[in-house]
């Protein structure tokens, strides 16, 4: 319990609007167990009597299941073999569609598909039996890339209709654009592409399950959403809610790769549970998880767009397809904020955007940081730059005279009323990156060194939560609790790994309650303790959740003012006498509150017209790139990062967000290549899939703008994925600056680099790559 | 982890000689096993095929760096992390110290072994290169003695080599002739740590009056072994350092490497690359005091 | 197969520890397994990531790339050692102010690798602080925070990495 008194009326010493505690950077709530070692994640935990479970997959990319053979080398007494036939309820895995297996029964459509799952007491044991299945297939004609799924000769998912493999698509008009071409002085054209991605959390998936006829299917695991892995399980047990618990347990990192995912291994080791009668954990190793998870969708984005002789855009025609992988998953909701997304943080009357998720026989893609934004920043980012070369004028007028102002409307029609700062944070983020400067040092100094050095922009914006109406749906509910004693306790069901929920959410209650954060804990998320606030995803946990938090807060002092007079200023120890009586009155101290829409959000699903997002952030970010003409390696020398995010509720975490976000946007763009073969991912290594390290990040320089969004906590927007939507434009942005080479891929490898330097010594006129 | 633990046989050695005599009793039978960088990671893929291992990790025999007038000798058991630190090593074999620095990073420097390096065999391996121009001799050692040969000979093609089945690499040595040569290595990786090698080039040279008088080039990663580049010395051997002998060197260069495509990059990067690194090395000859040019 | 279960005896934190093992099991899985001290982490098992870092006598290395017979007579230490009672290292302190670990599953390998560093070099600088964590990667913080901690407690003062 904090010593001193505390009341509303102190002066706040972060010097902000009336707060003590927000905005001021307090210590990681769970920090003192991650330094010391003790923090407990999944590969650290047993259960009595625990075996060890492991998954046979599939070979192939498609085809019919034959024969499952087991060989006789293996004493298969030993194991529990469970198959699809085992499995009580469907076998699903529900996300937004229920197309994906949680085991293949007759047929598989990707390498490394789940169809068999064996446990063991002895985990030393388990891969020698996993290789000692051998399946028998009919394969079957396999469709590897968004161009062959395009032909639709091949259908692998869906009806053989106009619609075959694919997932969703969505058709967006805005204006005329088709009178706009005869208007034009200049009409541009791209095609950017952007490579699959793996998460690379450091702590692989894994999970322990527990099942009993009495209180049905347990699960702890590391994972981001405890609510959906619930209803999954609920499925695939047919079990109803009360028998179906889900514990998230210290996580080591998840970047979306954790969102839907767990609900797969969770059912995997439920369903050996249930037949083993004992509990079961499953660890993936690092092999396993890079083969078999979730990775960034693909992308090829077709930009054609119309200017007038000052650059200013009078028409956009974008194109986006998506490789969704096997099954739908996410698909359709990245393609949603893919699509919204396209156009960049700019005005244009003239707007068509088709956009189309394609299916292929590859492992599922699903959620990662930025969820589809990432994709189309590239290319519109990509493309301004194309434009601004075209029109002659250079990379930030360009987006100064055509960026979104306070009351310009986007392609949905969203009407700017939140105040939109653009030209400020592109102003800042030149002065801060020295960027005129360094430019014209670069241009002279390039024609006499081996190292040509860039620097290049990337304008662009985040919307904050779910889209449109998606967190009506959601329809979340959070709140405290004060037990006996002198804790309160947040009641979310949001998770931490990494980000800063824990600290985030504890900070917003003990600055609505009037208290000190350490009076303030957090439960741990249990879905038989905790409400449903929504999953941990779409940058929503701080700006919903938090604001959810905030209001229960203040409805918790209102109401023990009101009925156990409560002072108007208090101490915390009058905070907990007071909840002491109302708790001897009412039997239990609790504050829950539910989602409300703020006011003016209108969204049309099927017209794709509206408030798309309730909120943005903005940002400007600023890479220095040296490019080695001897080896054509591409490293980021300098980044600067200037952002809005709205209040910034915690500095520390925060720039930590942004840090973090660059470190992958940089991987994502030079480092991070997934190769297949047949469909398989072969570079299935850390030596092979390459992150940046400690050596290859450049210095990363995070500044803040800061405009209150009233609708978010303590006027707080997202922030966690923004940070990954501008790295990889602005680096690329800069190699054309340093080399005046259109680089329209990524990953940009050295090799690629290579390849198109040699080609253009031996053909100086322009070369298509 | 895809190995099991209890399908090795790992047995402790006394010394060196324990060690000989086991190698002789079953040759090709006991694997040794020195700072595991390379056997525990295939034991965790589920790769090892080694049933039987013998430990000589610690060995004082295999450890030592002896400092004499004409050589440095480097016990096989030395540690990259202890080459690096070692102050004559990288007085005056900086090459070497480098490419020690330049192993994954400090936790497999500190068990990464010299003898490892060369015995693994990759055409990928970090310290060869620098060997190569330093003219190392290796030292083989078993049960019936001991035998000395060129470096440059060991390496027979893809991990084949000289050592015989009951042999071990007992240590390195490093004829002590190269403080006044110009001194090169590049390595080009997919990052700045934790990288295997894409292509690298080692160099010594001595340069008077624009002459080349002596010349050593070694690479990795564009062969089936670590290699000298024979031809491309002999291009430049002797001659004086015009524009059109560094061109044609880089021809010959071209020419002399046989890179393949892998999983980590193209031959035709690491051919071009390779020759570029070659250039890089000839303008610096060219440019400065033919004096520890260090790249 | 037989892989005879040897007897392993080695200090751990100041403290003898003494494990029956087959000689080909990691050191990692004896801290994690046979132990109980489960701070240090398995994030890949190919030495690579470096959650699974300790000091070996004196020296980092990666636990995961260890065979337990080399461990016989070694001092080992890991993450559970640094903190002496309720005090934290000066290391875990900076990196708990200054935001060094988000996630925390490569903490403790990175907090091993920072004491290694801080031990053998008291003032680095940010070319030495990088090359000495470059083998443990962190893919939340972008390392930024975690130079800021090192420097952080390489400026602490009293802070004798020696004494602990």
């Amino acid at each position: 319990m904090s010593a001193s008194p505390k009341t509303r009326a102190d002066t706040p010493p972060d010097g902000h609007a009336g707060t003590r505690v927000v905005g001021t950077p307090q210590l990681r709530k769970e920090g003192v167990d991650k330094v010391l070692g003790r923090a407990k994640y999944i590969d650290d935990l047993e259960r009595e009597g625990m075996w060890h479970g492991a998954t046979v997959r599939s070979t192939i990319p498609r085809g019919r299941i034959l024969t499952i053979h087991f060989d006789p080398r293996i004493d298969w007494d030993e194991f529990v073999i469970v198959t699809a036939a085992d499995i009580p309820g469907k076998n699903h895995i529900h996300m937004i569609a229920a197309d994906q297996p949680c085991l293949a029964a007759d047929q598989v459509n990707h390498c490394d598909e789940a169809i068999v799952l064996l446990a063991h007491p002895d985990k030393r044991l388990l891969p020698e039996a996993v290789a000692a299945v051998r399946i028998d297939y009919e394969p079957l004609p396999a469709v590897l890339s968004i161009e062959q799924s395009e032909t639709q000769e091949e259908v692998i998912w869906g009806p053989h209709t106009d619609e075959a493999n694919i997932f969703k698509q969505f058709h967006l008009e805005k204006g005329d654009v088709n009178a706009a071409w005869a208007t034009a002085a200049h009409i541009v054209e791209g095609e950017y592409r952007t490579g699959a991605q793996e998460h690379l959390y450091i702590e692989n998936n894994g999970v322990i399950a527990e099942y009993s006829d009495d209180t049905g299917i347990t699960v702890w695991g590391s994972l981001q959403c405890p609510f959906y892995v619930h209803k999954s399980l609920m499925a695939v047990f047919e079990l109803p809610a009360e028998k179906v618990r889900v514990i998230q347990v210290e996580t080591g990192g998840a970047f979306g790769g954790k969102e839907d995912y767990p609900s797969v291994i969770a059912s995997h080791a439920g369903l050996l549970a249930k037949k083993a009668g004992r509990p079961i954990k499953i660890v993936y190793d690092r092999m396993e998880d890079l083969a078999a998870t979730t990775k960034r969708h693909p992308s090829r984005t077709r930009h054609r767009t119309a200017v007038d002789k000052d650059g200013k855009l009078l028409a956009m025609e974008i194109e986006v397809a998506t490789d969704g992988g096997a099954y739908t998953t996410l698909s359709s909701t990245v393609l949603s904020r893919a699509t919204l997304h396209s156009t960049g943080p700019y005005v244009c009357p003239n707007i068509r955007i088709t956009s189309r998720a394609w299916a292929t026989n590859t492992v599922p893609s699903g959620a990662f940081r930025g969820f589809g934004a990432p994709q189309s920043i590239f290319a519109i980012e990509r493309h301004m730059e194309q434009i601004a070369r075209a029109v002659g004028i250079d990379s930030a007028e360009v987006r100064r005279r055509n960026f979104l102002h306070d009351g310009d409307t986007t392609a949905t029609e969203q009407v700017m009323v939140e105040p939109v700062i653009l030209d400020a944070l592109l102003e800042r983020a030149l002065k801060e990156s020295n960027y005129a400067a360094k430019r014209e040092q670069f241009a002279r100094e390039n024609p006499h060194s081996a190292i040509k050095r860039g620097i290049g922009i990337a304008a662009f914006f985040h919307g904050s939560g779910f889209t449109g109406s998606g967190e009506r749906y959601l329809n979340s509910l959070a709140g405290i609790h004060v037990p006996q004693g002198d804790k309160v306790r947040v009641l979310v069901s949001s998770t931490e790994f990494g980000q800063g929920t824990n600290t985030i959410l504890t900070q917003i209650a003990a600055e609505s309650l009037g208290l000190s954060y350490d009076d303030v804990e957090i439960v741990q998320p249990d879905t038989s303790v905790v409400p449903n606030s929504g999953p941990t995803v779409a940058s929503r946990t701080s700006m919903v959740v938090g604001k959810l938090i905030e209001r229960a807060g203040h409805q918790l002092i209102k109401r023990l003012q009101e009925t156990v007079d409560l002072a108007e200023s208090y101490t915390a120890q009058e905070f907990f006498a007071a909840c002491d009586r109302y708790r001897d009155d009412r039997g239990t101290v609790e504050s829950m509150c539910r989602y409300e829409a703020p006011p003016n959000i209108f969204w049309d699903d099927q017209k794709y017209r509206g408030e798309a997002y309730p909120a943005f952030a903005w940002a400007v970010y600023v890479a220095e790139v040296a490019v080695d003409t001897i080896s054509y390696s591409a490293e980021v020398t300098n980044f600067h990062t200037v952002q809005e995010v709205g209040r910034v509720l915690n500095p520390v975490l925060a720039a930590g967000q942004i840090e973090g976000g660059v470190a992958q946007g940089i991987g994502y763009a030079l480092y991070e290549k997934v190769q297949l073969k047949n469909g398989h991912m072969f570079n299935n290594q850390m030596t092979n899939y390459i992150m940046p390290t400690a050596q290859d990040v450049p210095p990363i320089h995070v500044s803040f703008e800061e405009i209150p969004f009233s609708h978010g906590a303590y006027g707080a927007k997202g922030i966690g994925e923004l940070p990954h939507d501008g790295p990889a434009p602005a680096i690329l942005n800069a190699i054309q600056d340093a080399t005046s080479e259109n680089f329209t891929t990524i990953p940009l490898l050295p090799e690629d680099i290579f390849v198109r330097m040699m080609a253009r010594a031996q053909t100086p006129e322009i070369v298509s790559v | 982890m895809r190995g099991n633990p209890e399908g090795h046989e790992l047995v402790a050695a006394a010394s060196l000689g324990d060690v000989l005599a086991r190698l002789a009793e079953a040759p090709g039978e006991w694997m040794p096993i020195a700072g595991g960088t390379e056997l525990m990671v295939a034991h965790a893929a589920g790769r090892l095929n080694a049933n039987k291992l013998v430990n000589i990790w610690g060995l004082g025999e295999l450890g030592g760096v002896r400092v004499s007038d004409d050589a440095i000798s480097i016990g096989a058991g030395v540690t990259f992390g202890q080459i690096r630190r070692h102050t004559t090593i990288a007085a005056e074999f900086p090459l070497l110290a480098q490419a020690a620095g330049w192993i994954g990073a400090i936790a497999n420097q500190n068990r990464a072994t010299l003898g490892g390096n060369i015995v693994n065999g990759s055409p990928a391996a970090d310290a060869p290169p620098a060997l190569l121009v330093y003219d190392a001799e290796i030292e083989l050692i078993s049960k019936n003695g001991v035998r000395r040969l060129p470096y440059c000979d060991f390496h027979l093609g893809y991990k084949q080599s000289v050592l015989r089945p009951d042999e071990l690499v007992l240590a390195l040595h490093l004829p002590r002739r190269f403080a006044d040569h110009v001194q090169y290595l590049r390595k080009v990786g997919t990052r700045r740590a934790m990288a295997i090698t894409k292509v690298a080039l080692a160099a010594t040279a001595i340069v008077e009056a624009g002459r080349v008088n002596e010349i050593r080039l070694a690479a990795a990663s564009v062969a089936d072994r670590p290699v000298r580049l024979l031809a491309t010395e002999a291009s430049l051997l002797g001659k004086e350092l015009t524009p059109k002998i560094l061109a044609d060197a880089h021809e010959v260069m071209m020419y002399e490497v046989k890179p393949i495509d892998d999983i980590r990059s193209t031959a035709s990067y690491r051919k071009q690359v390779g020759a570029n690194l070659l250039d890089e090395f000839l303008r610096g000859l060219t440019g400065a005091d033919a004096r520890g040019l260090t790249a | 197969m037989s892989a005879c279960s040897l007897h392993i005896r080695f200090t751990i934190n100041g403290q003898q520890a003494d494990v029956q093992a087959p000689p080909m099991k990691r050191l990692l899985d004896v801290l994690r397994d046979d132990l109980g001290l489960t701070g240090t982490k398995e994030g890949c098992g190919e030495g690579e990531c470096g959650s699974c870092s300790v000091r070996m006598n004196g020296e980092l290395i990666n636990s995961c790339l260890v065979p337990v017979l080399q461990v016989d007579g070694a001092l080992i230490e890991t993450v559970e050692g640094l903190a002496i009672d309720a005090e934290l290292h000066p290391l875990q302190k900076a990196f708990l102010e200054c935001g060094g670990a988000q996630c925390g599953i490569c903490t403790p390998g990175m907090l091993m690798a920072a004491t290694h560093l801080l031990a053998r070099n008291p003032q680095p600088s940010m070319d030495e602080i990088r090359e000495g964590l470059a083998g443990n990667l962190c893919r939340c913080t972008g390392f930024v925070k975690i130079f800021e901690s090192v420097v952080a407690a390489s400026a602490m003062k009293g802070f004798d990495l020696n004494a602990r």
